[in-house]
């Protein structure tokens, strides 16, 4: 039996703006995930450290004031110096179509721009979430 | 206690005909009144915009404060009257440059302003007597508004002269936009003081400007931006009278900010509930005599959250239809959003046919010949009837719970909204609500626009100007002026006086706001989805 997806939803970066953290916090919660928010004004650090706390499979980050190019490489560097490299990323929010392959290549996986709807993530979401099946 | 159960909705039932029955109740005299007649539904001023046109005032910072200063000689040059500043979020949220937690975030969402030394740049070439200014700033209000102060005497234009406003209003950050600092007792406290302040020195300084637009940006409904703001308003004016002031000497300085979205009247019926309503707490609440008290005048701004990244060009239209709204509402001010803004900050292209739009709606249409044009329409009137009432509602739970401090305490607001957000993104997707281009009428591929692109370089250059301003003032002074604000603020001195030394001093936000942080402590917001 496939357990619940654990995702940690994280509004990284000085920005306050948490609709769409909060949105999509709820739609996959909705969708059966299991769902931690982190609040506001997280560092990489601490998002990385709640994600390995509550054993995540997925790490949400809802950035619109532009310092992804800055907040997503740490947040993968710290990944792999804490062995999480099957932990899925995903980013929502205002991102260049320019930085969508630079994002890709430091190992963002989805990246979703304004107007996406609800659906295409948690569908993205359960396609490609580690499995969990028969782990606990 | 628990919350009162969420009354939120997307859209309220609309009959297919409105007819007279449906205003039986409304009394013209007690109701509406001409324009310029309490209770002001029909306008504050009776000559409405022949008398003066609003103000087209277009919010605009980026990068450093050259970069933006030019962009303000070119709005003024092309006919914009008033100024409105952007500030990135390190100077939103009290921080320097070098902090870590800036890191990425110089001059992007706006302007970086750190010290009086910025603030000079900024305005340079720019005659503060001339013009009107308006700074969104909340969290650290007094200590931009110290250096503007600062700014003006230096250069010999008397505080007295000076008008325009800052946002001050630090409720709306709890609720909604989250750029707060302090904890809300001291944040009340900051604001107050300003209150106190320029009654006596700036008299016509606009003290604060208590905001809808972020919580209808949040996800609330027109209702609900409604009853949330005015009852900011009124915990503003409560804790004035609080505080010892005469209502008569602040409330006519206290101006509001509203978002003008996509549904038309209801906008329009907002607009003319929230005078209507203003004008009888003023009076019957706080008993103020004056006819300033009773009028409220207010910003509006197209809704950011209505822009699609699809298809941009729609973009325009949609901006175009809310400032009309807006400007059947009544608004003394405006600005409109450029067609780019899902996407970045806008460019100058986009900008200028932003206030292009202002220009067509006051100079080509014929809205502005005269007041409330749409006063005495069976529908307008009926909406803005059940607005008012909901929003009264709503006033009602708040006063129960204590006030809008206490209700913010425990999450009221803030879950209404969420609950509202969460609503209109589900009807959204299931094409309840259709947004074209986005879950209708959708092409592939499209329209490319060029977009503003904010390099690392301004970031640089600020850290740069930073280090330099460190080695070269007067560091004794310095450190003089914010033990003197620290002292005060536990002393229970006005902070404002205080922060205008260290402005003077070229004291940075960063270092003004840590001074009051080591008194106040910081506030941190219980995560809720």
């Amino acid at each position: 039996m496939r357990q619940k997806i654990r995702v940690v939803i994280a509004k990284p970066g000085l920005d306050g703006h948490d609709r769409g953290a909060k949105v999509i916090a709820r739609a996959l919660r909705d969708a059966g995930m299991e769902v931690i928010y982190t609040g506001l004004r997280q560092t990489p650090e601490q998002i990385v450290g709640a994600a390995l706390q509550e054993d995540a499979d997925v790490i949400g980050l809802s950035i619109l004031s532009g310092a992804h190019m800055h907040i997503c490489p740490r947040v993968m560097e710290l990944l792999r110096e804490k062995g999480l490299t099957d932990v899925l990323v995903v980013v929502g929010g205002i991102i260049p179509d320019a930085d969508v392959p630079r994002l890709n290549a430091v190992g963002v996986r989805g990246i979703f721009q304004p107007g996406t709807p609800m659906q295409e993530i948690v569908d993205f979401i359960n396609r490609h979430a580690r499995s969990r099946v028969g782990t606990l | 206690m628990a919350a009162p159960p969420s009354t939120a909705h997307v859209k309220r039932p609309i009959k297919q005909l409105y007819t007279p029955d449906n205003v039986a109740s409304t009394d013209y005299a007690r109701d509406l009144g001409d324009p310029g007649q309490f209770p002001y539904t029909r306008g504050i001023h009776a000559t409405g915009y022949r008398g003066k046109l609003w103000t087209m005032r277009q919010f605009a910072g980026f990068g450093t404060p050259e970069e933006t200063n030019e962009r303000y000689r070119r709005l003024l040059d092309a006919g914009g009257t008033g100024l409105s500043v952007a500030f990135d979020l390190p100077t939103l949220m009290g921080r320097d440059p070098d902090h870590p937690l800036s890191l990425g975030e110089v001059g992007k969402c706006g302007v970086n302003v750190t010290s009086l030394a910025d603030m000079e740049v900024l305005f340079a070439g720019i005659d503060l007597g001339a013009i009107t200014t308006s700074m969104t700033i909340n969290g650290p209000a007094s200590m931009i508004f110290a250096m503007y102060l600062a700014l003006a005497e230096q250069r010999g234009t008397d505080w007295t002269a000076l008008s325009g406003t800052i946002q001050n209003d630090i409720l709306k950050e709890f609720i909604a936009q989250k750029e707060f600092i302090y904890p809300p007792a001291p944040s009340m406290r900051l604001v107050t003081d300003v209150f106190a302040f320029c009654t006596e020195h700036v008299p016509r300084w606009n003290t604060i400007s208590v905001s809808g637009y972020h919580i209808r940006e949040a996800g609330a409904t027109a209702a609900q931006e409604l009853a949330f703001t005015l009852r900011d308003g009124i915990e503003y004016v409560q804790y004035g009278v609080n505080a010892g002031l005469d209502v008569d000497a602040f409330a006519p300085r206290i101006s509001f900010f509203f978002n003008s979205h996509s549904d038309f009247f209801e906008e329009i019926a907002k607009f003319r509930a929230a005078r209507r309503i203003w004008a009888r707490v003023m009076c019957d609440r706080f008993k103020a005599r004056s006819p300033k008290s009773w009028q409220l005048r207010f910003h509006a701004q197209t809704a950011g959250v209505s822009l699609t990244a699809q298809q941009p060009y729609n973009n325009v239209v949609r901006t175009a239809l809310q400032a009309l709204a807006a400007v059947l509402g009544g608004t003394q001010s405006l600005h409109t959003n450029a067609l780019d803004e899902a996407l970045a900050l806008p460019t100058e292209e986009a900008a200028t046919l932003a206030l292009r739009t202002q220009q067509i709606i006051a100079h080509e249409t014929g809205v502005t010949d005269l007041t409330d044009p749409l006063g005495g329409s069976y529908y307008l009137e009926s909406l803005t009837r059940q607005l008012e009432d909901e929003a009264l509602a709503y006033f009602q739970r708040i006063d129960d719970m204590g006030g809008m401090v206490a209700a913010i305490e425990r999450g009221y607001p803030q879950r209404e909204i969420a609950e509202s957000a969460y609503r209109a993104q589900q009807a959204i997707e299931a094409r309840e609500q259709i947004i074209v281009g986005v879950n209708d009428f959708v092409e592939s591929g499209g329209e490319a626009v060029g977009t503003l692109y904010i390099d690392e370089a301004a970031g640089e250059q600020q850290l740069a100007r930073l280090a330099s301003l460190r080695a070269t003032r007067n560091a004794a002074e310095v450190r003089r002026t914010l033990a003197a604000l620290e002292e005060g603020a536990r002393s229970g001195a006005n902070t404002m006086p205080l922060l205008l030394d260290a402005a003077r001093a070229y004291a940075t936000i960063g270092e003004m706001c840590d001074s009051l942080r080591a008194v106040w402590g910081e506030y941190v917001e219980t995560p809720m989805i």
